[in-house]
């Protein structure tokens, strides 16, 4: 016990941060760094493990504290996951909201690649104002938007389709996809696209024999973000979609479940347990790309 | 021989065919390139930003077409104390939020720039709130704000002993209010705590090792080393948590609706009760619409505020 702590600063010092090489008491450290962080991680994850326990409560357990501890379940059930799954459409609402992040996310993608290459590669006369322009693009809040965009998409006879979402969500993905790729694309040396070109390969064949396969841990930053903000999108699809069975999951559990005077929390709680699991599930594949692009759109 | 070699040369330049050589055109390729990014953004953001500001000068209700009626609707809501509630409101849930956000994030990047034990998986905990969707944990937090089962409520009756009552969350203006701000500032520290991580594991050793040579206090580290050079950093996410928290509805919408008594409304609730619920497509575009300022403000603010430091420090790179 007494070797390892010995041993592990002297190993870690070339690589730690300074601070580390200041003594520090064991217990010094406890209160400095390890005690803050439990406090946070707790508070960070708690209304997570408080909506996950309240989806498998029975109802008695639920609304009687005096008896039963709440931090616990008793008897575990899956009763609110069964009522949600058959008795509302809630399988429905996961259907259409996983196709319109789908395909929101590939028609992103695919405008940003392009525009990426043809702002860093092509390099233009105003190449440089236009990428300020889509930066400038996602600054532009989706709540200043959303009224008069109602109003296009009724003109454009979107209105309370699918169509409506996956073509209004590139309006935030589009300028991030395209800030990321652009920070990668500077990182590909440009001697090989030279190469190429010597070599009589056509522009379209180095983006997808050469850049495009550099760039690849780029796309699927860029891609599984594009996903996940519109997983999460709400204020378009509340605007946008008015019949029940086309909502997608945040707008539906909000406006469908929540009904009359008496919630039900066990349900209302799957529910959200339900939505949140797809992203979290992909989160925890791709954390370092999650951590990649944001840190990288931040950077830029 | 060679003749034959001609010829297949000959050929193949033939087989690129016309549109091939279209797109090795670059005026015509960078033109192709632009086009779908740049259609969508024309027509679903440029032009909805220009006819949103027309629309505010027009008395447009859902289903009739409206008329221009220069400043009314501004000077309506001039004078409707709910505007000046939801204005009020919106800046200081975006204030102490950020406040609450910056404060709580930095610290925490802090912490976990140390050498830690699990440190990925640790990193990968905390960003959590940030990736689930943000209506359901609002809901969640709905949840731990009610008032009969509040989870904080028993905590801090039956646990602790600490209070007789149940705490009120949402059924009084200002413990509503301050809730909202809570359940923000928690949605918002994993995405300041991850970017401005980044930023400090910019920041070089060496600077720290020489610092502690000259006989420096953590706090003087801290201060003249890590602030300085982590500010550019810090003047953008700024820049975008101000702008998305001033413009937040998710978390108003879901957990209170704007009430009680219509006192949580932010300038995004309100717009979207009175514009989309009330069919007041004119006025609720306004409102949208005054908020612009205040989000030119703000990055004009944090902006040449905190990113001018980047020149005065000769900093060329990054």
């Amino acid at each position: 016990m007494t070797d390892a702590a010995s041993t592990a600063p002297t190993a870690a010092s070339s690589t730690a941060p300074a601070e580390d090489m200041v003594w520090e008491s064991r217990g010094r450290r406890m209160v400095t760094i390890y005690l803050p962080l439990i406090c946070f991680v707790i508070i960070l994850l708690f209304p997570f493990y408080w909506m996950g326990i309240t989806a498998f409560k029975p109802n008695a357990e639920l609304y009687d504290y005096k008896t039963y501890n709440p931090f616990l379940i008793g008897s575990p059930t899956l009763d609110h996951i069964y009522k949600l799954l058959f008795q509302t459409s809630y399988p429905k609402w996961l259907m259409t909201t996983m196709g319109v992040a789908v395909c929101s996310t590939f028609l992103s993608l695919l405008s940003s690649v392009l525009a990426a290459y043809a702002i860093q590669r092509l390099r233009f006369r105003g190449s440089q104002y236009v990428g300020l322009g889509i930066y400038l693009a996602y600054l532009v809040p989706p709540s200043i938007l959303f009224i008069p965009l109602a109003t296009t998409v009724y003109q454009l006879g979107l209105f309370d389709t699918p169509l409506a979402l996956i073509l209004t969500y590139p309006t935030f993905l589009v300028p991030f996809c395209t800030w990321l790729l652009i920070g990668y694309f500077k990182s590909i040396p440009y001697e090989l696209e030279e190469c190429a070109l010597i070599d009589g390969a056509t522009r379209l064949q180095i983006l997808r024999r050469i850049t495009l396969p550099l760039a690849v841990p780029g796309l699927i930053s860029a891609g599984i973000f594009s996903f996940t903000l519109s997983w999460n999108e709400f204020i378009y699809s509340l605007a946008f979609i008015q019949s029940s069975e086309k909502k997608t999951v945040p707008v539906a559990i909000l406006t469908e479940l929540v009904s009359g005077d008496v919630y039900q929390w066990g349900s209302l709680m799957a529910g959200s347990l339900l939505g949140s699991l797809p992203v979290a599930i992909f989160y925890s594949f791709f954390v370092d790309y999650y951590v990649s692009s944001l840190t990288g759109a931040v950077k830029e | 021989m060679t003749v034959a070699t001609m010829t297949d040369w000959n050929r193949t330049r033939i087989q690129q065919g016309r549109l091939a050589r279209l797109f090795d055109n670059k005026a015509f390729l960078i033109f192709m390139c632009l086009l779908p990014a740049m259609g969508l953004l024309t027509v679903f953001l440029t032009y909805p930003l220009g006819l949103g500001i027309w629309l505010s000068f027009t008395d447009t209700k859902i289903g009739r077409t409206g008329k221009w009626i220069g400043f009314e609707n501004f000077e309506y809501l001039l004078e409707d104390p709910q505007f000046w509630t939801a204005v009020f409101y919106s800046v200081f849930y975006t204030a102490v939020a950020t406040f609450g956000k910056f404060a709580l994030g930095l610290w925490l990047a802090l912490l976990l720039n140390r050498h830690l034990p699990l440190k990925n998986l640790l990193r990968a905990i905390i960003l959590l709130p940030w990736i689930v969707p943000t209506v359901l944990s609002a809901l969640a937090f709905w949840w731990i704000y009610d008032p009969q089962f509040s989870i904080i409520s028993y905590f801090a009756t039956d646990v602790l002993g600490v209070r007789e009552k149940p705490f009120d969350f949402l059924s009084t203006t200002w413990p509503a209010r301050w809730s909202l701000i809570a359940a923000n500032i928690w949605r918002g520290i994993p995405f300041v705590a991850i970017s401005l991580l980044a930023g400090l594991q910019t920041i070089s050793p060496s600077l720290y090792e020489a610092a502690l040579l000259d006989g420096s206090t953590a706090w003087q580290r801290f201060r003249y080393i890590t602030f300085p050079l982590l500010l550019p950093i810090l003047a953008i996410v700024m820049t975008f948590s101000i702008i998305f928290t001033f413009t937040d509805f998710q978390l108003v919408y879901a957990i209170t609706r704007g009430g009680p008594i219509n006192s949580t409304h932010l300038m995004a609730t309100l717009a979207f009760q009175r514009g989309i619920a009330g069919g007041e497509l004119g006025e609720g575009a306004a409102i949208a619409v005054a908020m612009i300022p205040f989000l030119v403000f703000a990055t004009l603010f944090s902006y040449f505020a905190l990113a001018r430091r980047k020149w005065q420090q000769g900093e060329a790179n990054d």
